[in-house]
């Protein structure tokens, strides 16, 4: 058993078979962590450093977490308090870090394609733990895992991706992923946060509605509005945009029917989402979160080998 | 291809070890049996059917235990992970493992290493259709064994649960 790659950069260049092993790899881990000790040994003898050159908390404390339970040995680096604030070159800093017997890289860049450059110059396995607007693959992963955990399959589910599209690698990875499951996709949001060529260059449906979008999807998954990476107003104001845009608790009950909501995080509530939702009997929130500590094991085991 | 045990000898070699195993722990009382994944829960369903003409079924504590993630070759090549599949407590239990072939260790090695996950047993016995003499890696030695037979390395057995059990190379 074993991937066809030696990288995750991204669900694009991953094929059907590769996610279905990651998604029941991640079940068994999930069963893992369910038990009194939750943790494994496979990896006690790898070395993992998490290079975070943008914020994060859900998404470092997860592979974190998930290294832990593997036994890995953890290296973490945020470029605020590294020499990277002294002017290192990426390619500099890694391979200073590789020269000390690191085996993997779990990167997060704020520039696109960051992780692509390094697996064309480095040994080491990379996992792409977000790279700018382009993917954020252990997020499609772990929202998949979820949306199979509550309904048992990906195929033919109606999926509506809501918000700020064009700034989302959460919306690109997703859509790549549940494109090869054979899920049904609508992306959602106003004109301005969605790309204008999508429909023609991913084969997604477009709806500028949001309550059109509500009412055909099982699931909505909700996207962060993403204030800085727009680099100019791209809607009037947060609270315009909650009134046209926001999944408020009267929208949904207008529906007639019950959607399951998810979100990637961290919310801004009263926006994109409000807080009724958010903790609502239909949001499976936290459960991604926690679902993103399997997923992400299932990747750094996959992966952990693959150089052999 | 050679057979070593066929359809029926398997069945009551089967037989045999269930009623060792019972022999030795009298009422089960204290007492698990856990099948190792994937082909020793061949071995163990079978063993546990034998066990429900000797005992009340409630009697029985019977679990599956997977060892991919514990394995010492990880780095070298990646196993399909099965269920785990234990729902009560083996703390201060005798667990009797059951796997299908012995050789080199390894796997009870592991399976060693899994069970202390969930628990402190009193004590760990091991139970294997087959065991394959002279070829083992660590030092671990089975307490029911169905047959014994001297191997090569480049031999490979089959236990088929619809034909029996077979040597090939």
């Amino acid at each position: 058993m074993k991937l066809s790659t030696k990288h995750l950069l991204g669900i694009k260049n991953l094929t059907k078979e590769d996610i279905e092993i990651i998604l029941s790899t991640a079940s068994n881990f999930k069963d893992v962590l369910q038990r009194p000790v939750k943790k494994v040994p496979s990896l006690r003898d790898v070395t993992i450093v998490n290079l975070f050159y943008e914020n994060s908390t859900r998404t470092r404390m997860s592979f974190e977490l998930a290294e832990k339970r593997l036994s890995a040995d953890t290296l973490n680096f945020a470029a605020s308090s590294s020499s990277a604030a002294k002017g290192e070159t990426l390619l500099d800093t890694v391979n200073n870090i590789l020269s000390m017997k690191v085996d993997m890289v779990v990167m997060r860049h704020s520039a696109s394609g960051a992780p692509h450059f390094l697996a064309k110059h480095i040994p080491a396995a990379i996992v792409n733990a977000g790279d700018g607007i382009n993917e954020h693959p252990t997020q499609a992963l772990l929202d998949a895992f979820s949306m199979q955990e509550k309904f048992g399959s990906l195929q033919g589910l109606k999926v509506a991706i809501i918000g700020d599209i064009m700034h989302s690698r959460v919306a690109l990875s997703n859509i790549y992923l549940l494109q090869k499951m054979g899920a049904e996709i609508v992306v959602a949001g106003p004109p301005t946060l969605i790309p204008k060529y999508i429909s023609e260059a991913l084969n997604v449906r477009v709806e500028y509605n949001i309550k059109n979008a509500l009412q055909w999807c099982d699931v909505a998954n909700v996207l962060r509005i993403q204030l800085e990476r727009q680099n100019q107003p791209l809607f009037s104001s947060l609270r315009e945009y909650n009134l046209a845009y926001g999944v408020s608790q009267k929208l949904l009950d207008s529906l007639g029917k019950q959607i399951t909501i998810m979100h990637p995080g961290p919310i801004n509530r009263g926006v994109e989402l409000d807080s009724d939702v958010a903790d609502g009997n239909n949001s499976i929130i936290l459960n991604q979160v926690e679902n993103g500590v399997a997923v992400r094991m299932a990747v750094l085991y996959l992966l952990s080998n693959n150089g052999n | 291809m050679k057979t070593i045990l066929t359809q029926q000898q398997v069945a009551l070699t089967v037989k045999r070890l269930a009623q060792q195993v019972f022999e030795n722990h009298m009422q089960l009382d204290n007492t698990v049996l856990i099948g190792l994944q994937p082909r020793g829960i061949y071995v163990s369903d079978r063993i546990v059917d034998e066990m429900k003409g000797l005992i009340a079924n409630d009697k029985i504590n019977y679990g599956k235990l997977d060892i991919t993630f514990y394995r010492d070759d990880v780095r070298m090549q990646i196993h399909k992970a099965n269920k785990t599949d234990i729902n009560f407590s083996i703390e201060g239990k005798n667990v009797v493992l059951i796997d299908d072939v012995l050789w080199t260790g390894r796997t009870i090695r592991a399976a060693m290493d899994a069970l202390l996950d969930f628990g402190r047993p009193s004590k760990v016995e091991l139970c294997v259709l087959i065991d394959r003499r002279f070829s083992r890696e660590y030092p671990i030695q089975p307490d029911y064994v169905g047959r014994s037979i001297d191997t090569f390395a480049n031999q490979k057995v089959l236990v088929n649960f619809e034909e029996g059990v077979q040597l090939m190379g």
